[in-house]
């Protein structure tokens, strides 16, 4: 889970910061030798905590009919070029608005690759599947889920929505047929 | 517009450098650049920084290096351009002299990785893709990106497993003869097959290290160059490009688009054969941040045909003596890969071989036609930079 990960990141937190309390206090220095060299490191006493706000307004659609269990893209009326990652602007033809389409059937898994350094932010997963997907022309990126025996290059994929247990969001994955 | 010269090239100890902080890394680099070059800061009209940071605490690396090496009041900026903000930067200061707007310039590339816990860092690259659509769902990693290459690479062309070792057996030989080098010793087969999995099919040993690091060069006009040295390298030709964000935007998973269009642009630029090019160029350091990534790049610069990168890295010719040398300083793989700093690192690597000045006789090419190639590329394939050096002027 998710809540397990930031619990842990934030008990490590103040794990360090508690150290670094009692060595500034200690020392009144917030100063410590880096264990493998020696070199004296001053540890960064200022928080910042990244967590952005992306802008969804144009796309939102794409997440509404997620909700539903279809995972669209969007095609420009003019031209015909589909978009996935869906964006709202074509920009050959210039225009806005573009249609929104269903990316529906089998898709071939075009590469993949398993993941088995993580990042931190997904420490809680055991190793997963990203691979790249065609349908027809257009690719996904997703997890790659089911029987790892029929995994290769090549392979028939379906697209599927779902919530995501760990974080509790909704989101799609390419599960093999 | 001129001709330009690097005149003068300056290169730190790659590795985990936390003996200093990122402005005394880049002094490192600038100071023996400004002492080959036999210039004063003060001849320095312009000077530009290649840095990614986030990693690294000042969020505005240009002018806090500009004043600690005192550069300033010259004009300055961070340049960034990903994996190629080297490049980056050394294009800028580049474009600086060859407009005729000043004389001198410097092209700085540095990058401190080691001020930021290595899981950190790992986050921090992963998200170096296209964000939302690759990273914040997805959780992709740097290898894992370059894994997607390497499975699409083995499937198409039967490229095995030993192939990849035998790239990262190079890198390790020319790393242990390079004193700048961060890995400095050898490595075998055995070793190379049992490392551990990092994004399969990828490993451990496949794969570029967290690197501290620092470069320089000192650029001068052709008006101004033959004041300061009897020995200038040239910049003969640059070409530059850019590709998607997100790979699934991409068709094509053995080859760099970005890349074949900057050779192709450079190559053109300086009447290279485009059938041939490996024949005019003596010596060649491309972008190994994995070991799939130097078999891709030998078929993107034309040194061999599609499909075919792999049998050079079988049969070894790039190795010194052989067909085409490439990454005979250890490249990012064993040199180290302090993201800003790697494209510069690779012109003063480039200068250094033309010159005849390899730090070690065994990583020294035989130079024949004067020539060196360097490319580097940014990102997943989002930018690439081919640059061409010659002992040459160019034009005669």
């Amino acid at each position: 889970m998710i809540s397990d990960v930031r619990e842990a990141k934030q008990r490590e937190i103040k794990e360090a910061l508690k150290q670094l309390d009692s060595l500034t206090k200690m020392t009144g220095l917030p100063i410590y030798p880096e264990p493998k060299t020696g070199n004296p490191l001053w540890s960064d006493v200022r928080e910042l905590d990244l967590r952005y706000q992306i802008p969804v307004k144009r796309i939102y659609k794409f997440f509404e009919k997620m909700t539903e269990g279809k995972v669209m893209a969007t095609k420009c009326p003019k031209c015909g070029q589909v978009f996935f990652p869906p964006q709202d602007d074509c920009p050959s033809c210039r225009i806005s608005n573009l249609d929104w389409v269903e990316i529906q059937g089998e898709g071939e898994v075009i590469t993949y690759t398993v993941i088995s350094v993580k990042p931190p932010s997904f420490s809680h997963y055991s190793d997963y599947v990203v691979g790249i997907a065609s349908f027809k022309g257009t690719s996904v990126t997703a997890w790659i889920d089911g029987p790892k025996d029929k995994l290769r290059v090549g392979a028939k994929v379906r697209l599927e929505v779902e919530r995501r247990e760990e974080e509790g969001y909704i989101t799609y994955k390419l599960v093999l047929v | 517009m001129t001709n330009v010269a690097i005149i003068g090239t300056g290169h730190s100890r790659f590795g985990s450098r936390t003996d200093v902080n990122l402005q005394e890394l880049a002094w490192e680099a600038v100071k023996q650049a400004l002492e080959e070059a036999n210039v004063e800061q003060k001849d320095i009209k312009y000077f530009s920084v290649g840095n990614v940071g986030t990693w690294s605490a000042e969020p505005l690396p240009a002018v806090v290096i500009g004043e600690y090496c005192n550069l300033v009041p010259s004009g300055t900026m961070r340049v960034e351009a990903a994996c190629a903000s080297g490049s980056a930067a050394l294009r800028d200061a580049y474009m600086a002299v060859k407009s005729g707007e000043v004389d001198i310039a410097m092209a700085v590339g540095v990058e401190q990785m080691h001020q930021s816990p290595n899981p950190t860092v790992v986050e921090m690259i992963g998200r170096a893709g296209n964000y939302f659509w690759e990273f914040e769902n997805f959780g992709l990693t740097f290898p894992g990106y370059y894994a997607l290459y390497a499975t699409a690479y083995m499937n198409k062309y039967g490229m095995r497993e030993e192939d990849l070792g035998k790239i990262a057996i190079k890198a390790h030989h020319y790393g242990s003869l390079n004193p700048y080098a961060h890995f400095q010793k050898e490595i075998t087969m055995e070793e190379y097959l049992k490392s551990r999995q990092v994004a399969w099919p990828l490993k451990l040993l496949d794969s570029s290290p967290i690197t501290d690091g620092s470069a320089a060069v000192v650029l001068a006009s052709e008006e101004v160059a033959m004041k300061y040295t009897d020995s200038p390298v040239w910049i003969e030709a640059q070409g530059v490009g850019s590709g998607t964000a997100n790979l699934s935007r991409r068709t094509d998973f053995t080859s760099i688009d970005a890349a074949r269009v900057a050779a192709d642009q450079a190559y053109k630029r300086a009447n290279i054969d485009r059938d041939s090019p490996s024949k005019m160029i003596d010596v060649a350091d491309v972008h190994d941040c994995f070991t799939i990534a130097e078999v891709i790049a030998y078929e993107d610069l034309k040194f061999a045909k599609r499909g075919e990168g792999v049998i050079l890295a079988r049969e070894d010719q790039t190795y010194v003596g052989g067909k085409i040398p490439v990454n005979v300083d250890g490249g990012l793989k064993a040199k180290g890969h302090p993201i800003g700093a790697t494209g510069v690192s690779m012109a003063v690597s480039l200068t250094r071989q033309l010159l005849y000045r390899a730090p070690n006789k065994a990583m020294q090419a035989e130079i024949r036609n004067g020539r060196a190639l360097a490319h580097n590329v940014g990102g997943t394939g989002h930018y690439a930079y081919v640059t061409l050096f010659s002992t040459r002027r160019p034009g005669l």
